[in-house]
C-alpha cells in the first residue's frame, strides 16, 4: 500500500483513502461544441500511459475529498510531487536529468498540443 | 549417558533447555507420543526416534526432517484440531506441540511406511523434469478428462480442508520508526540501540523466542552471559519498554512499497485450548520509517546421491535439536561438510555422548582450530573426501565415502547424517523491497547490494561474518546506544560449496536432490539446460526448482550453480530468480482477517427495514442495500404477491420504501448554473417548489444517471440519483465542480441517509396523507404533479415531493431518517383501511415498465444516448454547454442504425419474454443469425392483463408495428414493436 | 446478631481487570450535525456565528461547550452539537456565502474508549494513530475496514467514530470484533 501526500491535508496518508482519477491536464475545450472530432477524440479517449513519469489525477476521496495532481514514476511507483488542482504542470526536467534513459516515451496519439491550465 | 524415556528415547538428560517434567501428549498417525513443552513437532518426533515424516511430491520417496526452521521443505504434515480447523502442509519444524495435538502424515496411501505411490520412484527414469509438459500433450481431449484428474489425484501436497474455517483472524495497522525483522544477535542489538533513542520500535521473530542462532551456538558469551541467556534478558528488557513492541511467532512475509511490511503473528497455533476471544492469527500491516533486516542465513544441504533419506539433515538443525530441545537426532551420527560450521555440531553431539564416527570434509586442507578440536575428541576427520551416497530407505543406514579425487569406497554405518554446504544469507525480504542483490564471488553468495527503500541489512543476511561484527552492525543500524556489546567465542561460518557435490556431477545419473519438496535433482536441472532453458527463470519453471511452498530457501543457489555450470557461464550472468512474497505461506484467514461473515461486506438497511422484515417481506440485494422485494401474504408466491401489489397501487394506493435513492443537496448561488452543466435539462427557470426529471450524461454522450431534482430555494436543490449510482454520481459531480467549474459558488452534500423516503402512490394517496400533513396545501392546484413543499408530517419536518415513478398520482415523503419508521407506521395505519398496500421493488419495476419509465443500468448499458432512450425531450434545446453535449454530436451517435428503446408485445399475450433475449428480423435465416436487438425489461403486467417488455432494437422507433422474432431454445416467439407506454398512455392519472 | 455482609458479584469488567476488554465500544447519543462549507473569506464570520473558531489547519478541531467543529477539508467542516442545538438556526442567520446542510440523521456516532482504543480503531483504520501523528483533538475522514468514517480523538484514549447510518451496524460490529482482539 502506497503512502500518498495530499497537498490539502499536507501529509502522507495511506493509499486506501485515495482514488486514482486518470491522466492529468486534459483540457475540456471551451466552447466544447466547436471542438473538432479529432481533438474531442483525443480529449475523450487517447491517453499517454508512458513508462516513467505519469502526470495523474488523484482524489483524497476518503479524506478531505479534494482532487489533486501527482507526478508518479510508473517504474518505481514513487510519487515525485503532488500539487493542487488548477496549479500548472511542474517542470520535471531536473528530476529526469540524472537518468535520461528513463525519459517518458514519446507520444503516440494524434492528440494536439494544448495550453495547460 | 542416561536418557529420559518420558518424552522420547532420544532425549538426552541434561541437554537442552526444556523442563523434563512438563510433558505434552500428542499423536502422529494415530500413535500416542509424548514430548516436552517447548518442543516443535520435529524435535518431539525425533525425540521419539521418528525420522520418517512424509512422502515426497512426485516420487513419493520417504522423507524426514531436513531443518529446524521455516525453510523446511520435507516435513510437511496435516494438523487437525477438529473437522473445521484442519491445516495441511504445516512444517513440523515450525509447529509447536501442545497437549492433544493431532498430526497426520501426508502424501501417502495407504500408510506412511507402505505407500503405493512410491512406485513412481521405481519408474522415475520415465518421469524427468518437463515430463508432464511433453507427455500429456496428445490427444488433446485427454488432458481434461484423463491426464489432469489422474495427475491431480496422485500429485499435490496435502488435502484441502473441506469445512469452513471456524477460527477467528484479526488485523492491526501499525506505524513505527524502526521495524526490525529478526531477533537474533543482530536484530536484538539493533532493537536495543534504536529503543535507546526513544524511537518507536517493532521487533519480530518467527520463532517463539528470541536468539536466532544463539539458541544453538553453545560456546558463545555476550556481555558475560551465555548467548542464549543474553538474548532472553535483552528481549525481556525490550518488552518492558513503552516504545517497543515485541512480536514473537511472527513472520515478516512481505516487504512492499514505502516500507510497508506484512507480518503474520501466530497467536494460538501452539496452544492446547485457545481462549474463545483469541484469534488464531493476526495480520500486522506495518508502516516503518526505517526497516532493519536481521533475517540471518539459512544453511544449505549438500547435493549427493540419496541425500533425501530420512535422517539426513542440516548440521545446524541437529545442533538446535540438541542444545535447545535436548534431542539427539541419532545415536551414531555421520557428518558431511564443506565448511567449518558442521564441526561445531559434531563437537556438541560428541560432548553429549553421541557417537560421531566420522566427519567427511570436501576441503583438502581445512586449517581452522575447530578441525583440531574435533580431532582431539577422537572424531575421525576425512578431508578431501566426499559422501557419494547415503544408504537406507526409510532411514539412513550408512554413508559411502570416497576421496574427492577418486579412490576406494568406504561404507560407514550411521543412523543419522548431518551435513553443511555452507550458509545462504536470507536476502528474501531485501529482494522483495526491490533492492538489487550483488554477487560475492569470494564466498559464493548473493548479498544486499543497492537499496531501494530506507532499509538496512545487518548480520548474517548482510554477509557479515562473526558475532562481534554482527553486534556492532546491529548497534549502528539502531542509530542509538553507542556503548558496545561484547561477544566472546563468537563463531564465523563462511565458505562451503554450491552446486552438486562430488559423485553427483554431470557424468552421473544419481538422484541427488536440489529441491526436496518438488523432487528436483541435479540431473533435472542439467536436463533443463540441455532442453534449451538458458535463463534461470526458464530453468525454474521447467524443473519447478524453488517453486514449492518453501520457495527454494535451501535449493535456489544449488540449482543456479548447477545450471551455470551446465551453461558454462558465471553465476551472476545466469541470474537469480526474483524473491516474491510471501516468505513463508500465509493463511487466507490472516489475509481476510475481520472481513468474514457479517463483516465480509457492509449490509445497508433502511430505517424501515425491521418493519418490512416483520411483515414477512422478501428482500432483494441492490448493491449493499437490502430492499423489500415483495410482501407475500399467506399462500402467495412471488408472482401472485407482485400482481396483487401492482393492482392495489393502481386501484387504491401503495406504500413503498424509497430511502435508498441517492440524494445530494446542491447549495449556493450558482447551484442552478452548476446543474445546467451536469444535466441535459434546463434548470435556471425551474421555479422554487417545482421538480424536474433530469438526465445526466458522461462526456461521451451516454446516459450516466437520472433522477428527480427539486428546487427548495433559489440557491438550494434536492437532487436524487439512482440507488446504485449515488456514490459515483457524487464523485462525478465533485470532479466537475472541483476541476472544471471551480469558479462556481456551490457545494454538494450527500444527504442519502439523512432522509427516509416513503413513497405513497395511487388514486388514494392524497386522501391518505393529507390529514397527517401540516403547513402544506396539498390541493391539485396548489401542489401539482412535480412539485415539492416543506412542512410537517406527523409533527416532524418533511420535504414532501409530489412525483411518481408509477404513473399514478403520488407523493414521496422525505423525513429525517430517525423518524422514518414512525412516520411510515402512521401513514400505513391511516391508509390500511383505505386499501393502502405495501409494495416492493419488483412491483415498482413492473409499474414503471407499464409506463415506459427507464431504469438506468437495466434499460441502458452505458452506450445509450437520451435520443436512443426516447428522452430527447429532456435535453435543453437552447443550452450551449453541459457534460455530454459534445459527445452527443459525434457522428456515430446521430447516425442511423442505432439501437433505440421500444416496447414489445408478444403476439401470444401470455408469454413473458426473457430479459436479455436476442431479437431477429427473420427467424428463418441460417445460424448465426443477425441479431438486431435485445430485451431489457420484461414482466407480466396484471394491470394490462398481458406481458409487456422493453427492448433496444436497431432503428426501433422506425419499426413501430413491425413483427420481430425472439428465437429461444423452445421455439421462436413472435413480437410486435410498440411504443414504450403500456398503461394510461396519455398520463392522465398523474394529475388525479 | 451479626450483620451479614452482602458481597455483590462483580463482572470481570467491573473488577477492573486491565487485560479484559481494554476498550469499550458504545453508541454515542443522538446529536445535531451540520455539514458546513465555505470559502476561506467567510471563515471569520462563520466562526463568529458559531461561537467557535472554525479550524483551518488540516486534521484539527475546535470545541466550545457542547459544540465542536471538525476540519474535514479545506472548505468543509462537520459541526457536532447536542441534540437540541441551535446551530442550524444560528447558521441560517449568517450573511456570508456558505452552505449548511443538516445531516443530524445521516450519521451515527460510536465511542471507542479505553486503554486499547487506538489499537481497536487500528484494527481497520490504516492511519497512524500515535499521539504524535494523531494527537488529542485531531480528526479526519478516513476508512475503517470497508467503510468510510470520520475519526475524532477527543481524549488520549477516546475516539469518536462517525459513519453514515446504514454503515453503523458494520462499524459497530467491526469495532466490537477488533476490541475482542485487543483485549487478548
Amino acid at each position: 500500500m502506497l503512502l500518498i501526500k495530499c497537498p490539502y491535508c499536507e501529509e502522507e496518508r495511506p493509499e486506501l483513502e485515495f482514488r486514482n482519477a486518470g491522466e492529468a491536464h486534459l483540457v475540456r475545450a471551451n466552447p466544447i461544441t466547436e471542438q473538432s472530432d479529432e481533438d474531442f477524440a483525443a480529449f475523450l479517449y487517447f491517453r499517454q500511459n508512458p513508462k516513467g513519469l505519469q502526470f495523474e489525477r488523484w482524489r483524497h476521496i476518503h479524506g478531505c475529498g479534494r482532487f489533486f495532481n501527482a507526478v508518479r514514476d510508473s517504474v518505481s511507483d514513487k510519487f515525485l510531487t503532488v500539487y493542487k488542482a488548477g496549479e500548472p504542470r511542474p517542470d520535471m526536467q531536473p528530476q529526469l536529468s540524472p537518468a535520461p534513459a528513463e525519459l517518458p516515451v514519446t507520444k503516440r496519439s494524434p492528440r494536439t498540443k494544448k495550453v495547460e491550465v | 549417558m542416561s536418557t529420559s524415556t518420558h518424552s522420547g528415547s532420544n532425549r538426552i538428560h541434561g541437554a537442552g533447555r526444556l523442563t523434563p517434567a512438563k510433558t505434552v501428549r500428542f499423536t502422529f498417525d494415530g500413535q500416542n507420543l509424548t514430548g516436552l513443552e517447548g518442543d516443535t513437532l520435529a524435535s518431539a518426533l525425533l525425540a521419539n526416534g521418528i525420522h520418517l515424516v512424509g512422502r515426497s511430491f512426485k516420487y513419493h520417496r520417504p522423507r524426514g526432517i531436513l531443518s529446524a526452521g521455516s525453510e523446511e521443505p520435507n516435513a510437511l504434515v496435516d494438523i487437525e484440531r477438529d473437522k473445521s480447523r484442519r491445516q495441511p502442509n504445516v512444517r513440523a519444524t515450525v509447529q509447536e506441540i501442545y497437549d492433544g495435538l493431532k498430526v497426520k502424515s501426508q502424501n501417502r496411501w495407504p500408510s506412511l511406511t507402505f505407500d503405493v505411490g512410491a512406485l513412481g520412484d521405481v519408474f522415475s527414469p520415465m518421469l524427468p523434469a518437463g515430463f508432464y509438459y511433453k507427455t500429456f500433450m496428445w490427444p488433446k481431449f485427454a488432458w481434461k478428462s484423463i491426464y489432469e484428474p489422474r495427475i491431480r489425484a496422485a500429485a499435490g501436497l496435502g488435502v484441502t480442508p473441506g469445512e469452513p474455517d471456524t477460527d477467528r483472524y484479526s488485523n492491526r495497522f501499525a506505524h513505527c520508526d524502526v521495524l526490525i525483522v529478526g531477533a537474533g544477535a543482530a536484530g536484538l542489538a539493533a532493537a536495543l540501540s534504536a529503543a535507546s533513542t526513544g524511537a518507536s520500535v517493532i521487533i519480530c521473530d518467527e520463532q517463539p523466542e528470541a536468539g536466532g542462532a544463539l539458541r544453538y551456538e553453545s560456546a558463545v558469551t555476550i556481555d558475560g552471559q551465555p548467548g542464549y541467556e543474553w538474548a532472553a534478558s535483552a528481549i525481556t528488557k525490550l518488552r518492558a519498554l513503552d516504545n517497543v513492541t515485541v512480536l514473537t511467532r511472527t513472520t515478516a512475509f512481505g516487504y512492499y512499497a514505502q516500507n510497508f511490511v506484512g507480518l503474520v503473528e501466530r497467536i494460538s497455533d501452539h496452544l492446547s485450548s485457545p481462549a474463545l476471544d483469541m484469534p488464531r492469527e493476526r495480520l500486522w500491516q506495518v508502516r516503518a520509517k526505517k526497516v532493519v533486516l536481521a533475517t540471518g542465513a539459512i544453511e544449505r544441504h549438500l547435493v549427493f546421491a540419496n541425500n533425501d533419506r530420512p535422517g539426513v539433515m542440516l548440521a545446524s538443525a541437529a545442533r538446535l535439536f540438541l542444545n535447545q530441545h535436548g534431542v539427539a537426532v541419532g545415536r551414531k551420527v555421520g557428518v558431511y561438510t564443506s565448511n567449518d560450521s558442521a564441526y561445531a555440531a559434531a563437537i556438541d553431539l560428541k560432548n553429549a555422548g553421541i557417537d560421531v564416527p566420522v566427519i567427511v570434509d570436501t576441503r583438502d586442507n581445512p586449517t581452522s582450530a575447530i578441525v583440531d578440536a574435533a580431532r582431539s575428541l577422537d572424531i575421525e576427520v576425512l578431508t578431501g573426501h566426499a559422501v557419494f551416497s547415503a544408504g537406507g530407505k526409510r532411514r539412513v543406514s550408512s554413508m559411502s565415502i570416497q576421496p574427492t579425487r577418486g579412490g576406494s569406497e568406504r561404507k560407514v554405518a550411521v543412523d543419522a547424517l548431518i551435513m553443511s554446504g555452507g550458509w545462504t544469507p536470507s536476502v528474501h525480504l531485501f529482494s522483495q523491497s526491490r533492492g538489487k542483490v550483488t554477487w560475492d564471488a569470494a564466498n559464493e553468495r548473493f548479498l544486499p547490494g543497492t537499496y531501494a527503500q530506507d532499509c538496512v541489512s545487518v548480520g548474517a543476511c548482510n554477509g557479515t561474518d562473526g558475532l562481534q561484527a554482527t553486534l556492532d552492525e546491529g548497534l549502528a543500524a539502531g542509530e542509538g546506544r553507542t556503548s558496545p556489546i561484547v561477544a566472546t567465542n563468537g563463531t564465523e561460518w563462511t565458505g562451503g560449496m554450491i552446486g552438486s557435490a562430488p559423485g553427483a556431477g554431470a557424468d552421473t545419473s544419481v538422484k541427488a536432490f536440489v529441491d526436496f519438496q518438488n523432487d528436483v535433482t541435479a540431473k533435472d536441472v542439467r536436463l533443463a539446460v540441455r532442453e534449451g532453458m538458458h535463463s534461470i527463470e526458464h530453468v525454474k519453471r521447467f524443473t519447478t526448482n524453488g517453486m514449492a511452498t518453501d520457495q527454494g530457501k535451501t535449493s535456489n543457489l544449488h540449482g543456479l550453480a548447477i545450471a551455470a555450470e551446465a551453461l558454462d557461464r558465471p553465476i551472476p550472468a545466469v541470474g537469480l530468480t526474483t524473491f516474491r512474497a510471501p516468505f513463508t505461506p500465509v493463511t487466507f484467514g490472516a489475509i481476510v482477517n475481520h472481513a468474514r461473515h457479517d463483516l465480509f461486506d457492509p449490509t445497508r438497511e433502511t430505517p424501515m427495514h425491521d418493519w418490512h422484515a416483520a411483515q414477512g417481506a422478501a428482500f432483494e440485494d441492490v448493491g449493499q442495500w437490502k430492499r423489500a422485494w415483495y410482501y407475500p401474504q399467506a399462500g402467495e408466491d412471488m408472482h401472485s404477491a407482485v400482481n396483487r401489489e401492482c393492482v392495489a397501487v393502481r386501484n387504491q394506493a401503495g406504500i413503498f420504501d424509497a430511502s435508498t435513492l441517492g440524494k445530494i443537496e446542491v447549495v449556493g448561488p450558482d447551484a442552478a448554473k452548476f446543474l445546467e452543466l451536469l444535466y441535459t435539462n434546463p434548470w435556471e427557470k425551474l421555479g422554487v417548489g417545482r421538480c424536474r426529471y433530469g438526465i445526466m450524461l458522461r462526456e461521451d454522450g451516454f446516459i450516466y444517471d437520472d433522477g428527480v431534482v427539486g428546487r427548495l430555494a433559489e440557491d438550494r436543490f434536492h437532487v436524487t440519483t439512482t440507488t446504485g449510482g449515488a456514490p459515483r454520481v457524487m464523485h462525478h459531480m465533485e470532479d466537475y465542480l472541483q476541476t472544471e467549474f471551480p469558479h462556481l459558488n456551490v457545494w454538494l452534500t450527500s444527504t442519502t441517509e439523512q432522509w427516509a423516503v416513503i413513497a405513497v402512490q395511487g388514486p388514494k394517496a392524497r386522501e391518505i396523507i393529507a390529514p397527517l400533513v401540516e403547513g402544506i396545501d396539498m390541493s391539485n392546484e396548489a401542489m401539482p404533479h412535480m412539485s415539492v413543499r416543506e412542512g410537517k408530517i406527523c409533527g416532524v419536518p418533511t420535504r414532501l415531493f409530489r412525483m411518481s415513478f408509477t404513473g399514478e398520482s403520488g407523493y414521496e415523503i422525505n423525513v429525517p431518517a430517525d423518524y422514518g419508521r414512525a412516520v411510515w407506521e402512521a401513514v400505513y395505519g391511516r391508509g390500511k383501511p383505505l386499501g393502502l398496500t405495501p409494495y416492493g421493488t419488483e412491483a415498482m419495476h413492473v409499474l414503471r415498465a407499464e409506463k415506459g419509465y427507464i431504469i438506468v443500468g437495466q434499460d441502458t448499458d452505458g452506450t445509450v444516448t437520451p435520443h436512443d432512450a426516447g428522452l430527447t425531450w429532456a435535453i435543453g434545446k437552447n443550452k450551449t454547454d453541459y457534460v455530454g453535449i459534445r459527445g452527443l454530436l459525434r457522428r456515430d451517435l446521430v447516425a442511423n442504425g442505432r439501437k433505440q428503446l421500444v416496447g414489445l408485445k408478444t403476439v401470444d399475450p401470455t408469454i413473458v419474454l426473457e430479459e436479455g433475449a436476442q431479437i431477429v428480423a427473420n427467424p428463418n435465416q441460417p445460424v448465426p443469425m443477425t441479431m438486431i436487438g435485445h430485451v431489457t425489461s420484461s414482466y407480466w403486467s396484471e394491470n394490462c392483463g398481458r406481458s409487456i417488455a422493453l427492448a433496444l432494437v436497431i432503428d426501433g422507433t422506425k419499426r413501430l408495428g413491425e413483427t420481430l422474432y425472439v428465437p429461444m431454445p423452445n421455439g421462436v416467439i413472435e413480437v410486435e414493436v410498440t411504443g414504450m407506454v403500456f398503461f394510461d398512455e396519455k398520463g392522465e392519472r398523474l394529475n388525479g | 446478631m451479626v450483620e451479614l455482609a452482602h458481597a455483590t458479584r462483580l463482572h470481570p469488567l467491573q473488577a477492573g481487570n486491565p487485560d479484559v476488554a481494554s476498550a469499550s465500544v458504545t453508541l454515542a447519543d443522538n446529536a445535531t450535525r451540520v455539514s458546513l462549507r465555505s470559502r476561506a473569506d467567510a471563515v471569520a464570520a462563520l466562526s463568529g456565528t458559531l461561537g467557535l473558531a472554525l479550524p483551518t489547519k488540516p486534521k484539527t478541531t475546535a470545541t466550545s461547550g457542547s459544540r465542536a467543529a471538525l476540519w474535514l477539508g479545506p472548505d468543509e467542516w462537520l459541526i457536532i452539537d447536542d441534540v437540541d442545538s441551535s446551530v442550524a438556526a444560528d447558521l441560517a442567520e449568517a450573511k456570508v456565502l456558505h452552505s449548511a446542510v443538516d445531516i443530524s440523521h445521516r450519521n451515527v456516532g460510536i465511542i471507542v474508549d479505553g486503554r486499547g482504543a487506538a489499537a481497536v480503531v487500528n484494527g481497520g483504520c490504516p492511519q497512524d494513530l500515535s499521539l504524535k501523528a494523531f494527537p488529542v483533538g485531531a480528526a479526519s475522514r478516513t476508512v475503517l475496514g470497508k467503510i468510510e468514517i470520520v475519526l475524532w480523538r477527543n481524549a488520549e484514549n477516546r475516539f469518536r467514530v462517525e459513519c453514515w447510518r446504514s454503515f453503523a451496524n458494520y462499524a459497530y460490529a467491526f469495532l466490537r470484533e477488533s476490541a475482542r482482539d485487543v483485549a487478548v
